[in-house]
């Protein structure tokens, strides 16, 4: 006989059980609403605003020219810089994590690990601290200008310049490539290769329509670990590149901390969300639910 | 979809409600204070490098209260701190066009002259002051310039003393400066200099003379080595850079690192003087201990000790006799001509034609 519980019984059961969660959840719903929810409340919020003679930004006479002022040539060429940047890192972290990740999958489990937490060293230090590492590095007569001039390389001369911008981004950024790539290469269900290749594929073929897609969740992923923080960077531009040119990061900073300008500030947060959140959607629709 | 709608709803919401927080209007008067009292523990905001620890000391010592001393690196950091309310901090050092902003939006209260005896110490100079006149809100604490600080072993001592050596190629040739200078990352300092280069108002709220100083800057840019607001006297003193823009205090303190012979000067264009003031927040949780703090800093000795400390000159003038004869002597600290200087005034909306022509001019 099979035991049916009464409709009242069961409904009851899925209401305490939806009540019990929301209580395990309710310490990260509170801490996203207060320090997620609400201040992207008021970064909006101030777009809309007016910013007063003093600078300060009032939140009355809403008005759409904070957005106006978007299509600036000015704000324009920085947007569309940072962008550059950003495409150009993650495609070089790409180029570099991808045969990284493959070297580290096919390690024995000992040397695996080992690789893995080496690629995790790095975050034991402060960034901040790391990237003025590399100020000295690359200063006239740092260990790395030395080395390249050693090597006959040139002229190894590149701090503040943009080659050393995207030097300190691949660096700072490079793990956040090679681990997604990790999870889904390590995924990859080798026996697909060999059924290829007994198939008179070539290698490239079997790379190319085996692994490749099968290691797309990661690319993606990692893509965009490293674009979105790449285009709002503000750290390694001003340290490494000695804001010669103006980024999307320290362009906003400017706003809020010169011109005082809450509102045009707030809708340049306003863009850089807007392009985070088309990267993420982009992130969902191919492949994020495989990852 | 439901989702958004409520997520979109909830920001409204949220927005509503701050503003209507935001116009909560403080009508209520100030408590007041008598000389010497104080009300509990000081919470103090200041900027870094700039206090000497031995007074704060003193002063815990002779009070009984505790002081905290918590430090900002730009007045617009203070700024966005105090003005949400609720700081904590009960004394501020703003300079001078963030004063008379702080005024305007009723973030510092008045001085009680009667809790400030020694007010009265302050030299006539700064008695007046156009970002606060008759200093009714703020005393001044310390003041110094903006000018050039140069490796004077690279280039030699006789160079002409001018703000070209940051923007004309042809000095830069001639002492091999390319490469190897350093600017103010600070619209108003940066397209200032430009600005008095060019023999203007660093004030100047014309369109034109803005557009001629962005295309000096423009042309710069090529030669210069980093806009930088941290750092700029370590650069020179690392030989990173040859020549920087910046603060006097700051670079005096770093040339007594370097191994190198250095100098300082305000260009004989013109420059920049900056007064640094103490004002006492108006939501401050402790005004009377605040304002003893006050009192106590302008103290003649005391005044003079923290010029001995800091390097920068001092507006206290009962001060003087105390200050040590190589600070006074020092024409970087207390430069000789002081006519050509000029305060940095709140342009109101033309601030942010600074920021967009300096964000223009380096791209």
């Amino acid at each position: 006989m099979k035991k049916v519980s009464p409709p009242g019984l069961e409904k009851q059961a899925i209401k305490a059980k939806a009540r019990q969660g929301f209580f395990i959840g309710l310490p990260s719903i509170a801490y996203l609403l207060i320090f997620f929810i609400i201040p992207l409340g008021y970064v909006i919020a101030y777009s809309f605003a007016t910013r007063s003679r003093s600078g300060r930004t009032e939140l009355r006479d809403w008005n759409v020219d904070a957005y106006i002022r978007l299509g600036e040539d000015v704000v324009q060429a920085v947007a569309w810089r940072s962008l550059w940047i950003a495409v150009l890192t993650t495609v070089i972290c790409l180029l570099l994590a991808y045969p990284l990740a493959f070297f580290i999958s096919t390690r024995r489990p000992v040397i695996r690990n080992l690789l893995l937490v080496g690629i995790m060293i790095p975050f034991w230090s402060n960034f901040l601290i790391r990237t003025y590492a590399w100020r000295v590095l690359l200063s006239s007569d740092g260990l790395f200008t030395k080395v390249v001039e050693g090597l006959g390389l040139g002229d190894g001369r590149i701090l503040f310049t943009r080659p050393a911008v995207i030097l300190g981004l691949v660096y700072g950024y490079l793990p956040f490539m090679v681990l997604p790539l990790y999870a889904s290469i390590d995924r990859i269900n080798w026996s697909l290769v060999e059924g290829a290749r007994d198939l008179y594929a070539s290698g490239w073929k079997a790379f190319r329509r085996i692994v490749w897609p099968l290691s797309r969740p990661g690319v993606v992923a990692g893509s965009i670990l490293v674009f979105v923080p790449s285009f709002g960077a503000y750290v390694t531009p001003a340290i490494l590149g000695g804001n010669k040119e103006s980024l999307m990061g320290s362009y906003i900073v400017d706003q809020f901390m010169d011109a005082r300008n809450g509102p045009l500030g707030s809708s340049l947060s306003v863009l850089v969300l807007g392009v985070m959140l088309i990267g993420t959607m982009i992130y969902f629709r191919q492949g994020g639910r495989n990852l | 979809m439901k989702k958004w709608i409520a997520l979109v709803a909830l920001l409204g919401v949220f927005s509503i409600m701050t503003a209507a927080c935001g116009s909560d209007d403080e009508t209520s008067s100030f408590k007041q204070c008598e000389a010497g009292e104080t009300d509990g523990d000081l919470a103090f905001y200041n900027w870094t490098e700039y206090m000497d620890p031995d007074l704060i000391t003193a002063f815990q010592d002779e009070y009984g209260v505790t002081v905290t001393e918590d430090f900002y690196p730009s007045n617009e950091e203070m700024v966005a701190k105090v003005q949400v309310g609720n700081s904590g901090y009960d004394m501020v050092v703003p300079s001078d066009y963030m004063v008379s902003i702080l005024i305007e939006e009723g973030l510092i209260q008045p001085v009680q002259d009667a809790a400030v005896p020694n007010k009265g110490n302050v030299d006539a100079l700064f008695a007046n002051p156009p970002y606060d006149p008759g200093a009714e809100y703020s005393a001044a604490y310390q003041w110094g310039t903006t000018g050039i600080g140069i490796d004077i072993g690279v280039t030699g001592a006789d160079i002409p003393h001018t703000w070209g050596l940051l923007f004309d190629a042809d000095l830069a040739e001639q002492y091999g400066l390319s490469g190897k200078i350093s600017l103010l990352d600070d619209p108003r300092e940066t397209m200032g200099a430009a600005l008095k280069y060019l023999g203007y108002s660093l004030n100047s709220t014309s369109d034109d003379e803005l557009a001629e100083a962005e295309a000096v800057i423009k042309d710069a840019v090529s030669r210069v080595a980093a806009f930088d607001s941290d750092q700029y006297s370590e650069l020179v003193v690392s030989g990173e850079t040859i020549v920087g823009h910046g603060y006097s205090g700051n670079f005096l303190w770093d040339f007594e690192e370097g191994e190198s012979e250095y100098d300082y000067f305000v260009p004989e264009e013109g420059g920049t003087v900056w007064v640094d003031n103490m004002a006492v927040v108006s939501d401050a949780p402790h005004p009377c201990t605040a304002f003893a703090f006050m009192n106590f800093l302008l103290d003649a000795e005391n005044g003079a000790q923290l010029t001995n400390f800091n390097w920068y000159a001092s507006p206290n003038g009962a001060a003087l006799p105390f200050i040590d004869q190589e600070v006074l002597d020092n024409p970087i600290i207390y430069p000789p001509d002081q006519s050509k200087l000029e305060y940095i005034a709140d342009t109101g909306d033309f601030e942010i034609n600074f920021t967009d022509a300096l964000t223009r001019a380096r791209s």
